[in-house]
C-alpha cells in the first residue's frame, strides 16, 4: 500500500514539474521579454524606470540567460512564493489571484461531489431497472450531458433562466452581497447559488459516471452470488446495496483522477459564462492583454491543485479498494 | 428449412472477409447507422458550403442588422413555389431598437439553383449557381436564420462554418492519430522502460487541466498571422494534448497482439519489424482505430469551439462555430436575438452523431465478439 502511494506521489510530483515547465512556455511565448515590456508599460503610465531597476529586474530573472537558467530563477521565485508582478493589476500576481483561486475550488469540488451524489443513485437505479422508462430517461439525459459542451449548457440556462423567470443566474453572489464582508448571510447567498453553476459542470461527468456504474453493475447483478444472496431470503435492497454495488464501486472511484481535470478545465470557461468570481476571466484578460506572469500563474496553480486534488483521489482509491492495497508491486 | 437457412448463414460468416462481418454486425445498430448518415450529410455541407449558402458570408449591410429568421411560406395558394415576404425596417420609437415588421404585399420568390455570388466549386470548378437563392436587387433577399449585429447572413454563415469547423476536427484528430500511434505502437511493441516512460507521460498529461493550457498557447499566437496560420496553429494544438486515449487503444491493442500465433510466425519466418508491424498487425486492429478516432473528433469540435468562443481561437474574418457563437456570448443579446444561438444546435447534433458512430463502430469493430 505504500508502495502504491510513493508511485503516485513521485508521478504527481513529475505533473507538477511538467505543469510548471509548460507554464514557463506560456510565460515565455509572446515576444519581448518580462522587462522591457514591463518598462513600457510604466513608460505609458508616465512612470520612468531607472537602468538600475532594470538591470535589478533583468538579474532576478536571469534574461540574456540560456533559457534553463532563467527556468530555474523562475522557479526559485515560485517556490518562495514571488510569482511576479501583474503587469495590468500593478500588483503582486498572489494579490490579485487570491480569494479566486479557493472560488475555483469550491465549485470544482461542489461539482465534483454534486457528480457523485447524482451518479451513484441514478446508475444503482439504471442497472436494478434496466429498460425501464427511468433508465431511458437517464440515458437520454446522460447522452445530452455528453453531447452539449458546459459552456453552452450555461448559455442555454443563462438565456431560459432570463427570458422566463427574469432572473440573473450567473455570479456566486446577489448584488448587494458582492462586497460585504463574510458572514453567515454571504455564506448562505453562496450556498444558494452554488448549485447551478457545480450542476453545469458536473453534468458530463454525471452522465459518464451513470454509464459506468450502470455497466459494472449489469455484470455483477448477473453473478451467481446475487442469486445466492437472493435465494437465501435477503431484502431486495440489502441483496443489492451490501454485495455487488460495493464490488461496482471500483472502477467508479478510480475515474475520479480523469474528472477532476476534466472540471476544472469546465470551471475556467462556464465561469466566463456565467460570470463566477473564479480565476477563470481573470485568465482570460491576463492572455489578451498577454500579462504573461499573472497567466503562467493561473495555469501552474491551476494544475497544482489538481494534481492534489488526484493524488488525494488516489489514496481513497486505495482505501476503499483492497485489491490495490495488496498489490505487490 | 430453417435449419438449412442458417448453415448458409454460416457459411457466409465463415468466408467473409472482416470488413464484411462489421459492416453486418454495424447494421444491426439503428442509431450508428443513423449518425453515419448525419456525419455524411455535415460532410457534403463541408464540400459544397458555397452552394448551399445563398449570401456572401462577408457581406454585411447596416440596414439588416440582427434580422429575425423569416418565415418560408412554402404554397403560393395551391401551387408549389416557396416565397418569404418582403421586410420593412424601422425604429421602435421607445426603445430606439431596430425592429422589422414582414411586408406582406411583397412577395419574394425563392428560386432553385439561381445565380449568385461567384465562387470556386471543390475549390476547382468556378460557378455563380447556388442551391436556393433570389432573383433581383439585394433588398429583396431572404434570411432563412437571421442575421448578425453586422447585418450577414446567418444560414451562409454557418454553411462556412460548418467546413471550417468540421475539416479542423478532422486534422486535429488526424495529427493526433499520427502520434497517438506512433507513440503507443512503441509503447506496445517495445515494452520495457520506453512503455514506462511513455505511459507515465500520457497520465502526466491526462491529469492536467487542459483549457488553460490551451487558452495560454493560443493567445501567444502572434495577431499579425494569417487566418490559414492561425486554423494550423490551433489545429496543432488542440491534437498536442488530444492523442493520449488513442495512444492508450492502440498500446492495448499491441499488447494483446504482440503474442498472438500469427505474429510469432511472423517474426520467426523472418519479417522486418516494420513489416510485421505494418502488414500483420496494422490491419487486424484497423477498425478498432478507426472507432477510436471517430470518438476523440467530438472532443476536437468542442475544444476548437470552446477556443474561438473565448476570443482565443479562429478569429474573424476565419467564420466557424465558435467564432459564430462569440455573438451570443452576452445573455442580454440573446435574449434580444435568440436565433443567434443557433450556431450551437449542429456543434451538439455533431457531436452526438460521432459519439454514436463511434459507439457503433467500436462494437462493430470486434466482429468474433459477442
Amino acid at each position: 500500500m505504500l508502495a502504491y502511494i510513493g508511485r503516485r506521489f513521485v508521478l504527481a510530483i513529475f505533473t507538477v514539474w511538467a505543469i510548471s515547465v509548460l507554464s514557463f512556455v506560456i510565460i515565455q511565448l509572446p515576444p519581448g521579454d518580462y522587462v522591457s515590456s514591463y518598462i513600457a508599460q510604466m513608460a505609458s503610465m508616465g512612470s520612468v524606470v531607472s537602468d538600475e531597476e532594470a538591470q535589478a529586474l533583468r538579474i532576478q530573472y536571469g534574461l540574456g540567460q540560456p533559457i534553463y537558467v532563467q527556468y530555474i530563477k523562475w522557479m526559485k521565485q515560485v517556490v518562495v512564493g514571488n510569482f511576479g508582478m501583474s503587469m495590468e493589476w500593478k500588483r503582486p500576481v498572489t494579490e490579485v489571484i487570491g480569494a479566486r483561486l479557493w472560488m475555483t475550488v469550491l465549485i470544482s469540488v461542489s461539482a465534483l461531489i454534486l457528480t457523485w451524489v447524482l451518479a451513484l443513485p441514478i446508475g444503482i437505479y439504471s442497472a436494478v431497472r434496466q429498460y425501464s422508462v427511468g433508465d431511458y430517461l437517464a440515458t437520454f439525459i446522460g447522452f445530452i450531458g455528453l453531447a452539449v459542451p458546459n459552456f453552452l449548457l450555461a448559455l442555454v440556462i443563462l438565456y431560459f433562466g432570463f427570458v422566463l423567470f427574469n432572473a440573473h443566474i450567473g455570479g456566486l453572489f446577489s448584488p448587494e452581497l458582492q462586497d460585504a464582508e463574510w458572514s453567515a448571510a454571504k455564506v448562505w447567498d453562496l450556498a444558494k447559488h452554488l448549485p447551478i453553476p457545480a450542476l453545469i459542470l458536473g453534468l458530463a461527468g454525471t452522465a459518464q459516471q451513470i454509464r459506468i456504474m450502470r455497466a459494472n453493475l449489469l455484470d455483477e447483478l448477473r453473478k451467481p452470488y446475487v442469486v445466492t444472496a437472493r435465494s437465501k431470503g435477503l431484502p431486495e435492497t440489502r441483496v443489492i446495496l451490501k454485495y455487488p454495488v460495493r464490488v461496482a464501486l471500483n472502477p467508479f472511484a478510480s475515474t475520479i483522477g480523469y474528472t477532476l481535470p476534466y472540471i476544472v478545465s469546465g470551471s475556467i470557461i462556464v465561469s466566463l459564462v456565467l460570470g463566477l468570481p473564479t480565476v477563470g476571466p481573470l485568465l482570460l484578460k491576463a492572455l489578451i492583454a498577454q500579462d504573461m506572469f499573472l497567466a503562467g500563474t493561473i495555469v501552474l496553480l491551476l494544475g497544482v491543485m489538481t494534481v492534489i486534488g488526484t493524488l488525494i483521489s488516489d489514496i481513497l482509491l486505495v482505501w476503499i479498494d483492497p485489491r490495490i492495497r495488496l498489490e505487490e508491486t | 428449412m430453417a435449419v438449412a437457412a442458417t448453415a448458409l448463414d454460416s457459411q457466409r460468416i465463415f468466408v467473409a472477409s472482416q470488413w464484411q462481418l462489421m459492416w453486418w454486425r454495424f447494421r444491426k445498430h439503428k442509431l450508428a447507422v443513423a449518425s453515419a448518415l448525419v456525419v455524411a450529410g455535415f460532410y457534403l455541407v463541408v464540400l459544397g458550403a458555397d452552394f448551399l449558402a445563398y449570401a456572401d458570408p462577408d457581406a454585411s449591410e447596416a440596414q439588416r442588422s440582427l434580422m429575425p429568421p423569416q418565415r418560408v411560406h412554402w404554397f403560393d395558394g395551391w401551387r408549389f413555389a416557396p416565397y418569404v415576404h418582403g421586410f420593412k425596417g424601422a425604429r421602435d420609437p421607445l426603445t430606439f431598437k431596430r425592429v422589422y415588421v414582414p411586408d406582406l404585399a411583397v412577395k419574394v420568390p425563392i428560386r432553385f439553383f439561381a445565380e449568385g455570388f461567384e465562387y470556386r466549386f471543390l475549390g476547382l470548378i468556378p460557378m455563380n449557381r447556388h442551391l436556393i437563392g433570389v432573383d433581383g436587387e439585394a433588398t429583396k433577399t431572404i434570411f432563412l436564420l437571421g442575421t448578425d449585429v453586422q447585418g450577414r447572413d446567418l444560414w451562409s454563415r454557418l454553411m462556412y462554418g460548418t467546413r471550417i469547423s468540421l475539416t479542423i476536427g478532422l486534422l486535429g484528430v488526424t495529427a493526433s492519430l499520427v502520434l497517438g500511434v506512433v507513440l503507443g505502437g512503441i509503447s506496445g511493441f517495445y515494452g520495457g522502460v520506453l512503455d514506462t516512460v511513455i505511459q507515465r507521460v500520457i497520465e502526466i498529461l491526462r491529469s492536467i487541466p487542459t483549457i488553460p493550457l490551451w487558452m495560454g498557447l493560443a493567445a501567444a499566437l502572434p495577431r499579425e498571422w494569417t487566418v490559414l496560420q492561425v486554423y494550423f496553429a490551433i489545429t496543432i494544438i488542440i491534437s498536442l494534448l488530444g492523442w493520449t486515449e488513442l495512444a492508450r487503444v492502440v498500446r492495448g491493442r499491441f499488447l494483446a497482439m504482440r503474442e498472438e500465433d500469427f505474429v510469432v510466425s511472423a517474426r520467426l519466418v523472418g519479417c522486418t519489424q516494420l513489416r510485421t508491424i505494418f502488414v500483420h498487425m496494422v490491419p487486424s486492429f484497423m477498425s478498432h482505430i478507426i472507432a477510436a478516432t471517430t470518438l476523440a473528433l467530438p472532443a476536437m469540435i468542442i475544444s476548437e469551439t470552446a477556443l474561438s468562443f473565448l476570443g482565443l481561437g479562429l478569429r474573424p474574418p476565419a467564420i466557424s462555430w465558435g467564432v459564430l457563437l462569440q455573438a451570443a456570448q452576452n445573455v442580454q443579446t440573446v435574449a434580444i436575438s435568440p436565433w443567434l444561438m443557433i450556431p450551437s444546435i449542429p456543434v451538439i447534433v455533431a457531436v452526438m452523431a460521432f459519439n454514436f458512430l463511434g459507439d457503433g463502430l467500436r462494437d462493430a469493430a470486434d466482429p468474433y465478439g459477442r
